[in-house]
């Protein structure tokens, strides 16, 4: 759930690979590694940029790219997607291999989980054949070391070729020894692969040729044994970066050709002679481990395996699933209860100087209530009612993520989206959208499988987002709690607010399963997910992130709509061109098919005009309810709750809002996010299609119900 | 050395090695390279709730996978 500047919307999407230096001298060095092993965390570090970072694989869907200066020299950083190898199964692996094939960096960094460093090595093995300059930075020492695991930095320095630091990625200068060992280049070449004696002649009859019309700066060994092992992702990759496809160069081909031939009447085609070059590597691999890894006796690391039993339990994991959700949430209401009040009180009670000193300064009286009654209230409404709970629920859930808790969703809930023909990863993806859906759409790029990747898009918007997460809890509380307060009442807002989160994700499922079976059809394809150590979470950091990066960054978003949407409602609400005002016309145009959606026609006008962020919806409604009288402080929940009866609001009203909520289009950015991930309008309608149909449903069937058995 | 078998029919804390991998195309790859390869070890430490996929331990970090996908690495007991 990346919500900073460059995850949300428009950054979301990377460019291309070329890196523009600030000035001639300046590097630009790749940061590589496997998924979740603190490459993002390096980045930050050494750049101070908040790219989002977690436990759990697969953050970094799209390459980001960071400054930093030490002395003289400047280093442009690129944080590539974290890939298990370059093999390119995945649309990330194949970001990652292209940017260090073609990407011109100067050097390559691999950072490596000291914990697994012999998986870890096999991609440093693959970096080190098409980097000229690679440095292996050894990171999660300190936890290896708990895991009583000793690694020799000489000794793995010595057997790879390449030099080696131990960092820990957290800290500035224990990072910044890193930018030296970039500066000097390597004396030696790295070890080589030795592929055995039928791939090395292969390789060698190809390579001349090669050089010879690539030249020297190309891995011509690189490239070379991935013709031999044809590679149509590659293929089409060099056919882009590199202006020609080397198989259309005649003597290649021809030498290509009959080398493969070779290999292939020595039992070396296709998969055999993939699997002996991933052998060879992981190999080598574990020979350069064994020098210089101690590992201890298994069995040990019994701490996570504790944890896993409960939280991944038989019996357990669920009821733990949702415990943990309920108590994040009773958090949220309880600490948000009364700052809410508090912030709503102080805002309000700047209404009346404000207004004052508008007509001191003889506003027009339209100019005073456009700023005041329009803009000024919207933003007072939507600042009370989100920040408080914003500023809690993301470190919480910051917190959560950080421990590596995300992935173990994931594990549990594999075997539901298995059933509806969908990846276990979209869960991942699902718990994104709980932060912001825009985010969770791009880190559907996770997935491997298109057709999954696509019902994790359409599907994404079926969970409420942050934006949502205030009006739910208000409309909850005020409706089905009841205005007593205190511990109990808190209690329930959490657990009706967790049933909700419940229903959002059966529907989820529903939808994936109904898409699977009509438009989308296939089998599941392959899964594989990590399940990353527990490790502490750091709370300094996620106070920082959560509160600067997400709250304030959603806020102002939420502000900078909610300003001129307050604006546009005062007009609405003022402007009466035939005696009724554009709102109540407007409201009343809608009114027939709100309430038939069990609402009014103000909160269907409300969704419509809430598109840009969801956050303003409430805010709108009682812009719109309140337009006329001078509505003060409606903070309180007592006070709200008189208003939204006083409007006419029933606990229907109230049930059709949360479901409408729960279900309706996805607002402007998430709609233009899915448009630049799918790009196709087909799939965008659809997206805003299913969820809205899938509200209606639910109004329509609670409507009829109240008709029938009554409130 | 025992009979081959899959994957997917170690019990949980049991210890194996690899045999072969059975699965094919982008499947294949991806086993490859988490380390399950002819000779590597591998450990089932436990399944999920619902009782797939299951966890195991291979080179050090866990790996949840799919019964289905388990069903194509063939192992055997030592």
């Amino acid at each position: 759930m990346g919500l900073t500047h460059s995850s949300t919307g428009h950054g979301a999407v990377d460019g291309g690979l070329a890196i523009d230096r600030k000035q001639p001298g300046d590097r630009v060095i790749a940061l590589a590694g496997n998924p979740n092993v603190g490459k993002s965390t390096l980045f930050n570090t050494l750049t101070g940029l908040h790219q989002h970072t977690g436990n759990w694989p697969g953050k970094t869907v799209a390459s980001a790219t960071g400054y930093v200066r030490a002395g003289e020299r400047g280093y442009h950083l690129v944080d590539i997607p974290g890939t298990y190898s370059l093999f390119a199964s995945s649309e990330e692996e194949e970001v990652a291999r292209d940017f260090l094939l073609f990407g011109g960096a100067d050097a390559a960094v691999v950072v490596c989980d000291a914990c697994t460093l012999e998986r870890n090595l096999n991609l440093v093995l693959q970096v080190t054949e098409i980097a000229p300059h690679t440095v292996l930075c050894l990171n999660l020492v300190e936890e290896a070391a708990k895991k009583r695991i000793r690694i020799s930095t000489e000794r793995l320095s010595a057997a790879l070729g390449i030099p080696v630091i131990a960092v820990n990625a957290r800290r500035k200068n224990s990072v910044l020894p890193l930018l030296a060992l970039l500066e000097t280049p390597p004396a030696s070449p790295p070890v080589r692969v030795d592929y055995g004696e039928e791939i090395e002649e292969a390789v060698h009859r190809v390579e001349p040729y090669l050089s010879a019309s690539l030249g020297a700066s190309c891995p011509t060994r690189w490239l070379a044994l991935r013709l031999l092992a044809p590679d149509a992702s590659l293929a089409a990759s060099t056919a882009r970066h590199l202006a020609c496809d080397p198989m259309e160069v005649p003597e290649i081909a021809r030498a290509v050709e009959g080398a493969r031939d070779m290999l292939a009447a020595k039992g070396l085609a296709g998969d055999a002679l993939r699997d002996r070059i991933v052998e060879r590597i992981m190999h080598l691999a574990h020979e350069v481990a064994a020098e210089a890894v101690t590992v201890p006796p298994p069995g040990t690391c019994n701490r996570d395996r504790a944890i896993d039993r409960i939280l991944t339990g038989r019996v357990t994991a669920y009821p733990a699933m949702l415990i943990l959700l309920a108590v994040v949430f009773w958090l949220t209401i309880v600490g948000a209860n009364y700052p809410s009040a508090a912030l709503s009180r102080l805002l309000f009670s700047l209404e009346p100087p404000l207004t004052n000193l508008f007509a001191h300064w003889h506003f027009p009286a339209w100019l005073t209530g456009l700023l005041v009654d329009g803009v000024f209230r919207t933003v007072a409404w939507v600042t009370s009612v989100m920040l408080p709970p914003m500023a809690i629920f993301f470190p919480l859930f910051t917190f959560l993520e950080d421990v590596g808790f995300l992935p173990r969703i994931a594990y549990n809930l594999d075997r539901p989206f298995c059933a509806c023909h969908a990846c276990g990863k979209q869960a991942l993806t699902m718990c994104m959208g709980f932060g912001c859906n825009a985010a969770g759409v791009v880190g559907c790029r996770i997935i491997d499988s298109p057709r999954e990747r696509l019902l994790a898009i359409l599907t994404n918007a079926f969970v409420p987002c942050n934006g949502r997460f205030p009006t739910l809890i208000t409309v909850l509380t005020v409706f089905f709690v009841g205005s007593a307060g205190g511990m109990f009442s808190s209690l329930t807002s959490a657990l009706l607010l967790t049933a909700v989160i419940v229903l959002a994700v059966l529907m989820t499922l529903l939808a994936t399963c109904l898409l699977s079976v009509t438009c989308l059809r296939g089998t599941p394809s392959g899964f594989t997910l990590e399940l990353p150590p527990y490790r502490p979470p750091q709370l300094k950091q996620i106070l920082v992130r959560s509160v600067l990066d997400r709250t304030l960054f959603v806020l102002g978003r939420a502000i900078a709509v909610a300003a001129p949407a307050g604006a546009v409602i005062w007009l609405l609400a003022n402007v009466s061109p035939g005696g009724a005002s554009l709102l109540a016309w407007g409201a009343g145009a809608l009114d027939p098919l709100g309430h038939l959606l069990g609402m009014d026609g103000v909160l269907l006008l409300a969704f419509l005009l809430a598109l840009p962020a969801n956050e303003i919806l409430l805010p709108i409604a009682l812009m719109a309810y309140t337009a006329g009288t001078s509505l003060m402080d409606y903070g309180a929940g007592g006070e709200l709750r008189a208003l939204l009866l006083s409007a006419g609001w029933s606990r229907e009203t109230a049930l059709c809002l949360v479901f409408f909520c729960l279900f309706h289009w996805p607002c402007s950015t998430t709609i233009l996010t899915i448009h630049k991930e799918t790009k196709s309008v087909r799939w965008t309608l659809l997206a805003c299609a299913l969820p809205t149909l899938f509200g209606m449903l639910f109004c329509l069937v609670t409507h009829g119900l109240f008709a029938l058995f009554g409130a | 050395m025992n009979m081959p078998k899959s994957l997917a029919a170690t019990e949980v804390g049991e210890t194996v090695r690899v045999v072969s991998l059975l699965a094919e195309g982008r499947m294949r790859r991806r086993l490859a390279d988490l380390g399950l390869i002819p000779g590597a070890e591998v450990t089932c430490l436990g399944r999920s709730p619902l009782g797939d996929p299951s966890a195991y331990l291979i080179r050090g970090a866990v790996i949840a996978i799919r019964r289905r996908d388990a069903m194509e690495v063939s192992v055997t007991t030592e």
